[in-house]
């Protein structure tokens, strides 16, 4: 399940907006403009269900998300979706996954706390025995002029 | 019939009798005649994996996809506590303070350790770097992709973590670490192939156990290691599908 965003959680002034999901499902996003930077050398690393449910996370993922374990392990992973992130950029994703093909772009992560962080994230199909049984996720450092690029183009793809 | 064993040759060179050891111990333990092969790089070693002469290997993970997906090989054990980390390092007098600050045409010196030089130039991407845009120096060790940055041949050096820390301390003063990486699930293990599968669990257990004795404890320090833990067929689908994620 997801729940809607609380104001006690976030940390510095925010705004707010309703963002559709999936399944008609939809949540309460309270964001702000504080950039949490990613820290170099570290990968954030997460395994979901092929419905997109979070079945393993990483430490990384833990302290950059600013979620427990607890509350991301069962959570739906748009748990993370920001709102500048245009919806095609994830139509984008689960067509190329779902065709068994390994997806890579730069994403603008939502924070617990409101905040965001830059990735470059590649999501491949876990192929067991020739079924689908999940999916990684792995997240790394961006360049900061791929991310430049990514600001300009993303508000133009909604 | 006798076995073939092999290390990834990018074990450290200080280990290579205890490597001689542990096979003499595997083989009186398993009661299997193996020969422990050592091949002096990744290309003659990979050929002979390639020729399907080999039945057991110490695999960098890079090699473990191909042994898993291609060749049927199976994860038996992986050093205990131990992880292949990646650093990124500069001569000292080198005024760039963060890796995003590099520039193209940066010269990097490396080894051949395939999966340290996957993680080596994914902490280069934040400035842009890549294959295409750096000038590359391949180096045999690491004590001489260190030299190079000492002589100013080199911008920066990918180092294996354990092979950077054990650099003399005269030669580490002289240089600075921009980055290590952090990553703790990619790691070196022992895997089993094709021919030897039907012993997989005895192998596996007696691995296991090789602490629980005081000769297979002398042995385990002569590799510079504490203790095998077993590593499942799932845990190495994991790191395949990381060092997939990483590689691309």
């Amino acid at each position: 399940m997801i729940s809607d965003m609380k104001p006690e959680d976030i940390v510095g002034d925010y705004k707010e907006v309703t963002l559709d999901l999936y399944e008609s499902i939809s949540r309460k996003i309270l964001y702000t403009e504080i950039e949490t930077p990613y820290p170099d050398g570290k990968l954030i690393v997460s395994t979901t269900t092929p419905d997109g449910v979070i079945t393993h996370v990483n430490q990384s993922f833990i302290e950059m998300s600013g979620f427990t374990e607890e509350e991301l392990i069962g959570a739906p992973h748009s748990i993370l979706r920001h709102p500048d992130m245009p919806p095609v950029a994830f139509q984008g994703l689960w067509d190329t996954v779902n065709k068994g093909e390994k997806w890579q772009g730069f994403v603008k992560n939502l924070r617990k706390d409101g905040g965001f962080y830059w990735v470059k994230a590649t999501v491949i199909p876990n192929i067991r025995n020739g079924k689908l049984e999940a999916y990684t996720s792995v997240r790394r450092k961006p360049s900061r002029t791929k991310v430049e690029e990514c600001i300009k183009l993303y508000p133009t793809l909604f | 019939m006798s076995f073939m064993f092999t290390v990834s040759p990018d074990f450290t060179p200080d280990h290579l009798s205890g490597w001689y050891i542990f096979n003499t111990w595997i083989q009186r333990q398993t009661d299997t005649a193996i020969h422990l092969e050592m091949y002096n790089d990744f290309h003659s070693q990979r050929e002979a994996i390639d020729n399907d002469n080999i039945d057991l290997i110490y695999a960098n993970p890079f090699d473990a996809a191909m042994l898993v997906r291609e060749k049927g090989f199976q994860p038996l054990v992986k050093a205990g506590g131990e992880a292949d980390e990646a650093i990124i390092a500069v001569n000292l007098e080198n005024a760039v303070e963060d890796v995003a600050h590099l520039l193209e045409g940066t010269k990097v010196a490396f080894t051949e350790d395939p999966d340290v030089h996957l993680m080596g130039m994914i902490m280069l991407e934040p400035a842009d770097l890549d294959k295409s845009n750096v000038i590359e120096i391949p180096s045999d060790t690491y004590v001489l992709v260190a030299k190079h940055l000492l002589k100013g041949e080199a911008d920066v050096g990918i180092f294996l973590a354990e092979a950077y820390d054990d650099l003399s301390s005269m030669i580490k003063k002289q240089l600075r670490i921009l980055v290590r990486s952090q990553i703790s699930v990619i790691h070196h293990s022992l895997m089993i192939g094709p021919k030897l599968l039907d012993k997989k669990e005895q192998f596996q257990q007696i691995l296991v156990d090789m602490n629980a004795d005081e000769k297979g404890q002398g042995v385990l320090k002569s590799l510079g290691f504490e203790v095998w833990e077993k590593v499942e067929n799932d845990e190495m689908e994991f790191m395949i599908d990381l060092m997939d994620a990483l590689n691309t």
